[in-house]
């Protein structure tokens, strides 16, 4: 099976290439898209506490939807093709960013916080120079969480006629090439790897950077 | 001598009883005051006064005659050093940065101004320069303590609220401390208040003493004074102590 999983991934490097260059560009507009949303929502909630429940409900709501269901949902409205694939993505994406920032951004210690106002920092200042860098090891922890979550979940995007990696899984399922399907996923989860093993460093380093010890 | 800070029947609680009941006050310029009371006596609460971060349920607060209640609360804090018990510097950032955090507030500082600016600072509270690129896990209690008073002094403030600062530090560092916050202070005659619960502390370091208890002042004066005669009990047992 390996033998001819390796051997269609070079046979056909043209096409899994294309697919993946699809896939990396997909996924890429997702996390830019939920990584600046899930941040902004997350900011912003931190200062309504009142509203933070109740709005990570609704996100956790959508996050429990089946993802082929969103996919279904959403055709009516955006039609088929990577923008469906883009929005249901990013609505997936959110959960884990939104809540890592929120947590992140509440878990600061507040003793900091007071001594940074009471030395004359403005709002601003208070969330740019202290909250924000002090729960940066957390929000790059959910965005991590986020990033692979993405990539994964790229797979069925192809099931609304969006391109990517799992074009290669859904011409393997339909024509009942094993091979084929499993070298698309294999793609997939080494793409989805690389990206963690990638932001796992980065992670790493902001938290010695960053982390209260 | 003109008045710096004037505290005017001040009152102020956390909505579970007044933790400051109608006290009033007045600090000279240049003069080096301590707080001192048993813990949840208000001294801190009176001390937050000043910065503005709690905020009065009656009576009123002057700095030089102006009402803290009117003032712009960020550039008031830009004038107002301050230091807390355990020095809370900022982990993220390292002792350069930290120094530098206030006047960076304003406006950005170049390099040379940055590194100018922590040497003369650390060179005050005598650290080595070394230490410059270094962040607060990797410096002692004592060392974080002597940046977080740099930090309160790089911007040269007109007032400096110490708010238990030697706390967390041992003994012999905080004798060292001690003498070395008294003589800055003295050298730059910045008006100090000063709180703790060491009256040891308070008689050798202040030039005044105001004791409180349950949100009251009971007595204040020089060490000499309070020591000759103590108006109450809770006075005298304090003094006897130092």
């Amino acid at each position: 099976m390996i033998a001819e999983i390796l051997t269609i991934l070079w046979e056909r490097r043209g096409f899994f290439a294309a697919c993946l260059l699809e896939h990396i560009r997909i996924s890429c507009t997702a996390v830019v898209i939920a990584g600046v949303l899930g941040i902004l929502i997350g900011v912003m909630i931190t200062k309504y506490r009142k509203a933070a429940g109740l709005l990570l409900g609704i996100i956790n709501v959508f996050y429990t939807i089946p993802a082929i269901s969103l996919l279904g949902f959403l055709i009516p409205f955006t039609g088929i093709g990577n923008k469906t694939a883009i929005i249901a993505l990013t609505v997936y994406g959110l959960l884990p960013i939104v809540r890592n920032t929120y947590t992140g951004l509440t878990a600061v210690d507040e003793s900091i916080v007071e001594v940074a106002r009471g030395l004359g920092s403005d709002e601003r200042q208070l969330l740019c120079r202290i909250r924000f860098p002090l729960a940066l090891p957390v929000i790059i922890s959910g965005f991590r969480n986020m990033v692979v979550m993405i990539i994964a979940m790229g797979g069925i995007a192809s099931f609304i006629g969006a391109g990517g990696l799992g074009v290669a899984i859904y011409r393997g399922i339909t024509t009942y090439n094993m091979s084929l399907t499993a070298a698309g996923s294999l793609l997939i989860a080494l793409t989805a790897l690389t990206a963690d093993w990638i932001l796992g460093k980065l992670e790493k380093k902001v938290r010695r950077r960053y982390e209260v010890e | 001598m003109s008045e710096e800070i004037v505290f005017r029947d001040c009152s102020a609680d956390y909505g579970q009883g007044n933790v400051l009941r109608q006290v009033s006050l007045t600090v000279q310029e240049g003069e080096f005051v301590v707080l001192i009371g048993s813990s949840g006596c208000g001294k801190t609460t009176l001390l937050k006064l000043v910065n503005g971060l709690i905020q009065p349920t009656e009576g009123s607060v002057f700095i030089k005659g102006e009402n803290v209640a009117d003032c712009s609360l960020t550039a008031l804090r830009r004038k107002i050093g301050y230091v807390v018990q355990g020095a809370k510097l900022f982990p993220h950032m390292t002792v350069e940065d930290n120094i530098c955090y206030v006047p960076s507030l304003e406006r950005k500082l170049t390099k040379e101004e940055k590194r100018s600016l922590t040497g003369e600072m650390l060179e005050l509270v005598q650290l080595s320069g070394s230490l410059t690129g270094r962040f607060p896990s990797q410096l002692s209690g004592g060392q974080q303590q002597r940046v977080g008073i740099g930090r309160a002094l790089a911007a040269r403030p007109e007032l400096l609220l110490m708010d238990e600062p030697f706390g967390a530090v041992d003994e012999i560092v905080r004798r060292g401390l001690q003498k070395q916050v008294r003589a800055l202070q003295r050298e730059m005659r910045i008006t100090t208040l000063f709180v703790t619960h060491d009256i040891r502390e308070a008689c050798k370091m202040g030039d005044r003493i105001v004791v409180m208890n349950e949100g009251e002042i009971l007595q204040e004066g020089t060490p000499d004074e309070l020591k000759a005669g103590p108006k109450t009990e809770f006075v005298r047992q304090l003094m006897e102590e130092a």
